[in-house]
């Protein structure tokens, strides 16, 4: 028996729901499903009209097999039909239908839109509201074409009703998000912000959503909401807990509202006004002694929806970041919840305290809780909230705390997660070598990392660790004797043997001395690993091996004779048998002054910024959805420079944000700037003039700007091929490297860097394979969101030795600020009228240049079409011309743009035209 | 030059977005509804809710309602057999989320009289209209329980008996 339905209950559908229940198997449930489907088809087809009641019904049964997961490709036109019914209940079908499975298709769009359009006109405030729901569920720029004008004055007019006001604010909201380019502002906005004084709460609630989002985008034109939001948000601060009837949410006043006034302020800096800023420092203070008051009620809600306000006030707090007072008491509340009962709030008192850390005024108060913060990371029993904790004291690590930081990091690394190990090796590598006073405590920290994690701590990191050694001369022997005696553990980890290698063999002598670890008795030992270690390690041994006949003399007939043996001189890895032959050679034929120079000690290394910093970052960011950017978060600022930044420590040691632009510091100084102007036309012209630049070479890169894949570049040694696709502001590039010899390319990296501001953001899924065996082909992925619009390609750089000689190679990328285009359908009406209103001259480019080929149609459309924009035909009244409309995605905002391409075939010149609504699009997109 | 980059670091430029998602599903990993607040692909869109439903119901009983994944800060949490969860921008107040998901069983609660799961089952489309009564695009619409309940008593004025209920066609 069905679960009793209430109103308008459909007895079809709950009989259906209940027999797809009831299936005992998935092809049972299939087959139900099947039988359901050819039903409807039949009813949909047949010749018998449906009533209202049967329509819905069969609509909502379709939705149901769509929402189990099935697709759906009919009904669309019956659920259309519903949207004209006056009957509610079969209206609301209709929208939910078209809501959850929306189609494209532009003549089903046209009717939609007309039956929205009637409902709107209606001034039957449910129907409207539908209506707007389904507007904002959709939300597609052919909605935002037809209503974008309409809304804001359903918005603002005196006679709408309330609940239809709320609607309409956050339907403006969505079509904004959409396409700001629609959403004109004008008189209307002023309105909007005096919303924020309307009497019903939901209004303002609503309303306030829309004017934060808005604001973001015109902060001076919505300037006046900040002494409107202070005040409306000290009358519900004072307010008694009763005073707000039904908004009033377990004795909470307006929880949503408050927190969303405080999001609002976030918006802009602290008020100049003094009279305002002192109301608004009042209801912060407000807010954080009502945090010390006995709870109301016992129940969570209330704790929840008061903590939800204070943690919003404390992040208004940290903004501003120019009350030191305010700071310190969020600071000491934020103390206290680390301590509390409620697992959320500890949660949220660590992740809080994180950006309070890299507050000056508040860093020396967040550091007092760290004993509290170490016992979380020992013994939360959830794991988020122990990542919540190291993060924390990574934050809050400076000079002062390392040595004890680091130390507790490293032994919570022995129980960590497998999922976050990696990312703790990191961090305490960075930490050890940012905060270290002497050297000997950060090679002992990073051996023992090595020992408690070798398994995760990767390449940067040991080699980090030889780079500062190399370089330091009073570390050398301390760190000769330390891995000496790490290689005494019967088992160690690779990593372990190859630091121990590298650094015995510079500088075993340092501790030669000493009979426990004499010349022989150190070569024993590294030798007892070497046939537990992987080829690498070996070749790695192997030139230790060589190191020691040069320091040691003593030991060089035992080393030749290890040398000489099969296993080594026909060693099956072509690499380990050359390193054997040649250095047994060398040892037996060169004099020792020859030897003593060519295996001198290895020169320091060029002080360059930690490549560490750099991985993290990247870990930081392994989301496909979106890639955190480097500048941007707060996040970021929060664990990155955390601490020292700002202390007066961070002259003496290596500055993060230069650690930072290490992994971007390859952008070539020289680089050519091509002239966006001349995009299109060298798309035209297809050899148009290369840019003059002896270091990148970008061949390639005009093929490129109409079209996704091919080969961008082929010399002798190397191919590099190019799939990409791209999908709104974000995009995927897979680069293929084919080594076209037959021999190894060794060291082979990559870098990829974006000129000038970082306006395209890349980020390479993982670095590529050191070695591409001759023959072979690698693959890489680089996924890249655009920020905002730009007119220099990224850059990549290649470099890999072959033969011995490092090759080296600069190209660009072919990432242009048209890949982000969506193309856009309009009517001529639409487009000319659009077109007028850009108009001014910052919103407009126009060309004209020689067409270098003849000018044949079918070529041009192809290459307006794969520049990504809309071809439009009977838009233009001459049809020898070329009309396209698209859209620019870019994650901080949507340009709208629109191009005409005139060919004069006598004159075989053409003559192109844009409009864009933003002025730095034009700049970086002109064509 | 530290004030202005302090502001793009703070506001960003970029929508602050209350909620990208609201899953429903049952303990044994039944999804009962979806909303996107945000345009995502089917594939995507599987994607997500396959990976919430493996992080959501691995975790131990009275862990903390939060979760990071990838840039997303999850927050659910359990009714009887239901999971609710939410996914939100990185700088939203998980607190206040946890609220919206409470306020939505309320509202459900109200209108079906203690829901349970086949309530959502059985009349998904009521749980889609109370939900959009409530919430829309990812912001709150509405926070006041009689306001939403009101505008669903007026959806629902059609009120009809058991009788008028078992006569209609039950195909």
């Amino acid at each position: 028996m069905p679960a009793v339905s209430k109103g308008d209950g459909m007895r079809g559908l709950a009989v259906f729901i209940s027999d797809i229940r009831n299936c005992k198997s998935k092809e049972a449930e299939i087959k139900r499903i099947n039988k359901e489907l050819a039903n409807i088809r039949s009813k949909f087809k047949g010749d018998k009209a449906l009533d209202g009641y049967s329509k819905k019904k069969y609509v909502c049964k379709l939705l149901f097999i769509f929402l189990l997961g099935h697709d759906i490709d009919f009904g669309h036109m019956e659920a259309v039909n519903l949207l004209s019914s006056n009957k509610y209940t079969e209206k609301q079908i209709g929208y939910l239908f078209i809501s959850v499975l929306v189609n494209s298709n532009s003549e089903l769009i046209r009717l939609i839109n007309n039956a929205i359009k009637n409902d709107l006109s209606s001034r039957n405030p449910t129907f409207m509201c539908l209506a707007l729901h389904c507007i904002a569920n959709v939300g597609s720029r052919e909605m935002a074409e037809a209503f974008a004008s309409e809304i804001p004055r359903i918005l603002v007019a005196g006679d709408t009703m309330d609940s239809v006001k709320q609607s309409a604010a956050l339907c403006l909201l969505r079509l904004y998000k959409t396409s700001p380019d629609l959403v004109l502002m004008g008189e209307w906005t002023s309105r909007v912000v005096h919303l924020l004084n309307d009497q019903h709460m939901g209004v303002v609630t609503a309303a306030i959503s829309l004017i934060t989002c808005l604001s973001q985008k015109n902060p001076d034109e919505f300037k006046t909401c900040v002494s409107l939001a202070v005040s409306r948000l000290s009358r519900i601060v004072s307010s008694a807990s009763t005073d707000l009837q039904d908004y009033t949410y377990y004795f909470v006043p307006a929880p949503w509202l408050s927190c969303k006034l405080l999001r609002l302020l976030q918006c802009y800096p602290p008020p100049e006004d003094g009279a305002v800023k002192g109301r608004l420092v009042e209801c912060l203070e407000t807010i954080l002694n009502k945090a010390q008051e006995p709870p109301k009620s016992k129940k969570v809600q209330h704790s929840n929806a008061k903590n939800a306000i204070l943690f919003e006030a404390i992040s208004l707090i940290i903004h501003y970041d120019s009350e030191p007072n305010l700071l310190v008491r969020a600071c000491n509340q934020l103390g206290q919840f680390l301590q509390h009962r409620e697992t959320n709030l500890r949660y949220l008192a660590l992740e809080s305290m994180c950006t309070l850390a890299s507050s000056e005024f508040s860093h020396e108060a967040v550091k007092t809780h760290i004993e509290t913060v170490i016992n979380a990371l020992k013994t939360e029993r959830d794991v988020s909230v122990r990542q919540r904790a190291a993060d924390l004291l990574y934050a809050m690590c400076d000079r002062s705390n390392a040595k004890q930081i680091v130390a507790e990091m490293l032994s919570y690394l022995e129980t960590a997660d497998y999922s976050i190990r990696e990312e703790m090796v990191l961090k305490v590598a960075i930490l050890a070598e940012k905060y270290a006073v002497d050297y000997s405590w950060y090679v002992d920290t990073i051996l023992n990392l090595i020992r408690i994690a070798g398994d995760y701590v990767s390449e940067e990191v040991w080699y980090r660790v030889i780079q500062i050694v190399i370089n330091r001369d009073d570390v050398q022997g301390y760190a000769a004797k330390t891995v000496f005696e790490a290689l005494q553990a019967p088992a160690c980890h690779e990593n372990m043997v190859k630091v121990g290698g590298y650094i015995l063999g510079e500088f075993g002598n340092l501790i030669a001395g000493d009979p426990r670890s004499s010349p022989l008795v150190q070569f024993n030992l590294l030798h007892s690993k070497f046939h537990l270690c992987s080829v690498p390690t070996r070749a790695l041994l192997l030139s230790a091996y060589i190191k020691f006949i040069n320091l040691f003399p003593e030991t060089k007939a035992t080393i030749q004779e290890v040398l000489r043996c099969d296993s080594q001189i026909r060693n099956s890895d072509v690499e380990l048998q050359q390193r054997a032959v040649e250095y047994l050679k060398l040892s037996s034929i060169a004099s020792t002054d020859v030897l003593a120079t060519v295996l001198e000690e290895m020169p320091p290394f060029p002080e360059r910024e930690s490549s560490i910093l750099a991985k993290l970052k990247k870990k930081k960011g392994p989301g496909a959805v979106s890639v955190t950017e480097l500048d941007d978060s707060k996040r970021e600022g929060g664990e990155l420079n955390g601490g020292g930044d700002r202390g007066p420590d961070t002259a003496s040691t290596p500055s993060p944000s230069a650690d930072l632009l290490g992994i971007r510091s390859a952008a070539p100084v020289g680089t050519a700037q091509t002239n966006a102007g001349s995009l299109l036309v060298d798309v035209f012209s297809e050899s148009g003039p290369a840019a003059p630049s002896a270091a990148v070479n970008d061949d390639g890169f005009l093929r490129f700007v109409c079209k996704n894949n091919g080969v961008l570049f082929e010399n002798q040694l190397l191919q590099i091929g190019i799939k990409s696709e791209y999908r709104q502001n974000l995009g995927r590039m897979y680069l293929f490297y084919g080594n076209k010899t037959s021999v190894q390319f060794a060291s082979f990296s990559t870098t990829v860097s974006c000129p000038g501001e970082m306006q395209s953001h890349i980020l390479s899924d993982k670095p590529v394979e050191p070695l591409v065996e001759g023959g072979a082909q690698i693959q890489q992925v680089l996924n890249i969101e655009c920020l905002t619009d730009f007119s220099d390609a990224p850059l990549l750089n290649i470099k890999f030795r072959y033969g011995g000689a490092l090759q080296n190679l600069t190209l660009k990328l072919p990432v242009t600020i048209n890949k982000f285009f969506q193309p856009t359908e309009m009517s001529s009406n639409d487009f000319f009228q659009r077109w007028k209103q850009l108009s001014q001259p910052q919103q407009e480019a126009q060309k004209i240049f020689k067409a270098n080929h003849s000018m044949d149609t079918e070529v041009l459309k192809a290459k307006l079409l794969g520049l990504g924009t809309a071809l439009l035909d009977n838009i233009d009244p001459n049809p020898e011309n070329y009309v396209c409309a698209g859209v620019i995605q870019t994650k901080s905002q949507q340009i709208g743009c629109l191009l005409r391409l005139e060919p004069n075939a006598q004159a075989q010149v053409e003559e192109t035209h844009t409009h864009t609504v933003t002025a730095k699009c034009v700049r970086s997109h002109c064509l | 030059m530290t004030r202005l980059l302090k502001i793009v670091s703070c506001s960003s430029l970029r929508f602050f977005l209350q909620m990208r998602f609201l899953l429903l599903f049952s303990r044994q990993g039944k999804l009962r509804l979806q909303k996107w607040f945000t345009p995502l692909t089917d594939r995507e869109k599987k994607k997500v809710i396959r990976d919430m439903m493996m992080l959501v119901l691995a975790r131990p009983a009275r862990s903390c309602n939060f979760l990071q994944w990838r840039d997303l800060k999850i927050v659910y949490k359990r009714y009887a057999s239901l999971y609710f969860c939410a996914g939100l921008e990185d700088h939203d107040n998980e607190l206040l989320a946890l609220e919206v998901l409470h306020r939505y069983v309320e509202l459900l609660d109200k209108y079906f009289g203690n829901v349970c799961e086949l309530d959502i089952i059985f009349n998904f489309e009521k749980a889609y209209f109370i939900l959009d009564e409530f919430l829309m695009e990812g912001e709150i619409l509405e926070t006041s329980k009689v306001a939403v309940g009101v505008s669903l008593e007026e959806a629902d004025t059609l009120q009809e008996t058991m009788e008028e209920y078992m006569s209609k066609p039950a195909y």
